[in-house]
C-alpha cells in the first residue's frame, strides 16, 4: 500500500511515469502553484483567451435578450422536434460535468493519488459546465422569469405546485443538489489553499478577499481532523449523487414512450457516456494548460494515460450501449422500435448518426495504443473529437428519435437557426470565460493536497 | 506567574516527524490546552492531541434524515393535500415517482450538514486568532510546523513551559500575545 502510493518507487519498479517530478518540497509547490495566481502581471495569452471567450459571451447575452423578446420560435424548434438543441446542449454540458465529481470524489474513495493534481480544475469545469446546462432548460421554458414556479416547489400566489410524477422535475431537483453539492465540495477543497494565498498576497486587496473567503483557516490538527471526515463524507455523498443525476437525465427520455428513447439501458449508458464525455473535456482542458503554465512536473504523462485509460474504458461501454440499443429493437419485433436504428442508419440524419460512431467508437479505439496515450498533441486532438461525438450522440438521440414517430403524417425535420448556434457557441464561451476567470484567481491544483503526495510528507512510525 | 496577555507558547518545527513527536511529548507531559498546526493534513496528529471522535458523521447523518423525510413529505403534501391532480389515473401518493426527488434532498441536505457542521465545530469563520500575531505563523500554511500550548493550561508555566519547548529540538520557540 506504502510502496504503491509513493510516487517515486512508482516509476522505478513499473517504469510508468511518477504523479509529481522529483525534487519538488512543500515551499516549492507552494509557490510554484500560488505564483500563478498571485502573479502581478497578467500574461499577454491569458487576455487574448479570455477576451474572445468574453466576446462568446456576450452573443450569448444578446442570444438570451433577443429571446426573451421574441420566444423560443427564434430557435429551429417545432413540432415534432420540441426539444432540438436546447436539450441535446442540456445533456452534452451536464455530462461534461461528471468527470469532475468522478476524479474528485469517486478516485479520493478509492483512494488514487493521481487525482491531486486534477481534481481541482475538473471540479471547477464540472460547476462551470452545471451553469451551462442549467442555462438550456431554463431557456427552453420560454419564459424563464415564470419558470420558477413551474419548477420550484415553493407556496405561491396561484396555490400551483410542481408535478412530482414528472423526470422533468427530478431533473431540477437531481440538477440543482448537484449544483450545490459540487459548489460545496470545490469550496471546502478550497479553504486551505485560499489560507495560503492569504497568507502569501503581496496586496492588501489580494489579503482582505483571500483572508475573507478562507474564513481564518488556520491549519489546526483539530480542524484538519474533522474537514477530512467532512471531505470523506462528501466525497461518498458525491459518488452516488453524480450517478442519480444523469440517470435522471435519462429519465427525462426513458420514461416517455418514444420509440428510441423508452429503453432500460438509457440510465448506466448515459452514466458511461457523461463520464466519456467529461475525461474528455479535461484533458482537451488539461494538455494546453499545462503546456501555457508550464505544469508538466504535476500533471505529468502518468495523469494523461490514466485519464485516457478512463476515455478507453467508458468509451466501450458506451460502444456496448449503441450495440445493445439496435439490438434490443430488433429483438424486440416491435416495428416502430425497429424502425428507429434504420432510420438512424439510412434516413435524413445519416450523416450525424456515421459522424457519431466515428467519433466515439473508432477514435476511442486509437487510445489501445500506448504511444497515442502519451503523445500529449494526439491525445488532445482523440479528446477533442470525443467531445464532438458526444454531442453528436444527443443530437442522434433527441432528433431522430422526435422527427419521426409513429405516425407518417406527424413526421418533419429538425433545421437549427442561427440562434441555435449561437445559443450553444455562447455557453462555450460562458465556459471558458469562467474557467479563465477562475485560473487567473483561483490556485486551479490544491496546494494542500500536492504537499500530502510528496515523499516527505509521510511520518515515519517510531 | 504568567502575564495576562499572553496567549502561549508557540514552537516551530522543520518536518512532520518532529511536531508529531514533539506533540507527543507534550501530551506525556501532561499539557492538554495545545493545538498543532501543519500546511496539511497529518494523519493521526489528532491522536496525539487526544482528540478522538468527531462528531460530525452524527451531524451528517440527521440532516440527511430530515432531507429524506422532508422531502417525501413535501412530495406527498404536495401530490395527495395540497394540489391533488389526476395523471393517467395514477395514485395520488404514487410512492415510486417520488423517489428521485426524495434521494436528491437526502443528498442536499447531508452535504449542506457536513460543511455547516464541519465550519461550526471548528468554530470558522474565526478572523481573529491570536497565533496569527506571530508574523512566522504565515509559514504554517506554506512549509512548516507548529505547537501551541496554551497560557490556560494547567501546568503552563512561561519559563519552564519555554525550557520544555526548547528540548523538542524546535526551530525557535516564540512567546504568543493575546
Amino acid at each position: 500500500m506504502a510502496e504503491m502510493d509513493d510516487p517515486n518507487v512508482a516509476m522505478t519498479a513499473s517504469g510508468t511515469p511518477a504523479v509529481i517530478a522529483p525534487g519538488y518540497t512543500f515551499g516549492s509547490v507552494t509557490d510554484k502553484i500560488s505564483s500563478i495566481v498571485l502573479a502581478r502581471k497578467t500574461p499577454i495569452g491569458w487576455w487574448i483567451g479570455f477576451l474572445i471567450a468574453f466576446a462568446l459571451t456576450n452573443l450569448l447575452f444578446g442570444t438570451i435578450a433577443y429571446l426573451v423578446v421574441k420566444g423560443v420560435g427564434i430557435w429551429g424548434v417545432n413540432i415534432p422536434v420540441g426539444w432540438g438543441f436546447a436539450i441535446v446542449n442540456f445533456v452534452w454540458w451536464i455530462g461534461i460535468g461528471h468527470a469532475g465529481t468522478l476524479i474528485s470524489a469517486i478516485l479520493l474513495l478509492l483512494k488514487q493519488t493521481w487525482r491531486t493534481s486534477i481534481n481541482r480544475f475538473a471540479e471547477a469545469m464540472t460547476l462551470f459546465a452545471v451553469a451551462c446546462a442549467a442555462l438550456f432548460p431554463l431557456l427552453h421554458t420560454g419564459r424563464p422569469w415564470l419558470a420558477a414556479y413551474w419548477l420550484f416547489p415553493y407556496p405561491n400566489t396561484m396555490g400551483v405546485w410542481p408535478q412530482f410524477r414528472s423526470p422533468l422535475i427530478w431533473d431540477v431537483f437531481a440538477v440543482s443538489t448537484y449544483a450545490t453539492v459540487s459548489f460545496l465540495f470545490w469550496f471546502v477543497g478550497l479553504i486551505p489553499d485560499l489560507a495560503t494565498l492569504r497568507d502569501r498576497s503581496q496586496s492588501k486587496v489580494g489579503q482582505v478577499i483571500y483572508g475573507m473567503l478562507a474564513m481564518g483557516w488556520r491549519g489546526s490538527a483539530r480542524h484538519w481532523h474533522r474537514y477530512e471526515t467532512a471531505y470523506l463524507l462528501l466525497a461518498g455523498l458525491a459518488t452516488p449523487l453524480v450517478v442519480s443525476v444523469h440517470t435522471v437525465v435519462s429519465f427525462d427520455f426513458a420514461i416517455a414512450i418514444l420509440p428510441g428513447w423508452h429503453t432500460t439501458i438509457f440510465p448506466p449508458y448515459f452514466v458511461a457516456g457523461a463520464i466519456y464525455s467529461g475525461f474528455a473535456m479535461v484533458l482537451t482542458l488539461a494538455i494546453p494548460i499545462r503546456a501555457v503554465y508550464g505544469l508538466e512536473d504535476f500533471i505529468t504523462l502518468r495523469h494523461l494515460q490514466n485519464m485516457a485509460k478512463v476515455m478507453l474504458a467508458t468509451g466501450l461501454v458506451v460502444a456496448y450501449g449503441y450495440l445493445t440499443e439496435a439490438f434490443i429493437a430488433w429483438y424486440s419485433a416491435d416495428k416502430f422500435e425497429m424502425f428507429v436504428p434504420f432510420n438512424r442508419v439510412t434516413g435524413p440524419y445519416w450523416y450525424s448518426y456515421y459522424a457519431l460512431i466515428f467519433c466515439n467508437i473508432l477514435m476511442a479505439q486509437t487510445l489501445w495504443f500506448k504511444k497515442v496515450r502519451s503523445t500529449p498533441i494526439v491525445l488532445f486532438v482523440v479528446a477533442f473529437i470525443i467531445n464532438c461525438g458526444m454531442w453528436l450522440e444527443r443530437f442522434v438521440i433527441v432528433v431522430t428519435s422526435l422527427h419521426r414517430d409513429f405516425l407518417t403524417s406527424s413526421w418533419g425535420m429538425y433545421k437549427p437557426t442561427f440562434w441555435d448556434w449561437s445559443t450553444f457557441v455562447g455557453t462555450i464561451g460562458l465556459f471558458l470565460a469562467l474557467f479563465f476567470l477562475f485560473l487567473r484567481l483561483l490556485p486551479m491544483i490544491s496546494i494542500f493536497e500536492m504537499r500530502t503526495i510528496l515523499p516527505q510528507a509521510k511520518v515515519s512510525e517510531e | 506567574m504568567t502575564p495576562p496577555d499572553v496567549y502561549g507558547l508557540m514552537a516551530e518545527f522543520e518536518d512532520p516527524n518532529t511536531l508529531v513527536a514533539a506533540t507527543h511529548r507534550a501530551y506525556a507531559e501532561g499539557y492538554r490546552r495545545m493545538d498543532a498546526y501543519s500546511p496539511y493534513p497529518i494523519e493521526d496528529l489528532h491522536e496525539a492531541l487526544g482528540v478522538h471522535h468527531s462528531r460530525l458523521p452524527l451531524i451528517v447523518l440527521l440532516g440527511g434524515l430530515v432531507g429524506c423525510f422532508g422531502g417525501y413529505g413535501l412530495e406527498y403534501w404536495v401530490s395527495a393535500i395540497a394540489y391533488p391532480v389526476n395523471v393517467g389515473g395514477k395514485p395520488f401518493h404514487s410512492w415510486p415517482a417520488f423517489i428521485p426527488v426524495t434521494f436528491e434532498c437526502t443528498i442536499l441536505a447531508a452535504a449542506i450538514s457536513a460543511v455547516l457542521g464541519m465550519l461550526a465545530l471548528n468554530g470558522l469563520p474565526t478572523p481573529y486568532h491570536p497565533v496569527f500575531n506571530v508574523p512566522r505563523f504565515a509559514l504554517a500554511s506554506r512549509n512548516r510546523f507548529f505547537l501551541v500550548i496554551e497560557a490556560k493550561d494547567g501546568k503552563f508555566d512561561l519559563e519552564g513551559t519555554r525550557r520544555f519547548l526548547e528540548t523538542l529540538s524546535p526551530r525557535e520557540v516564540t512567546t504568543v500575545a493575546d
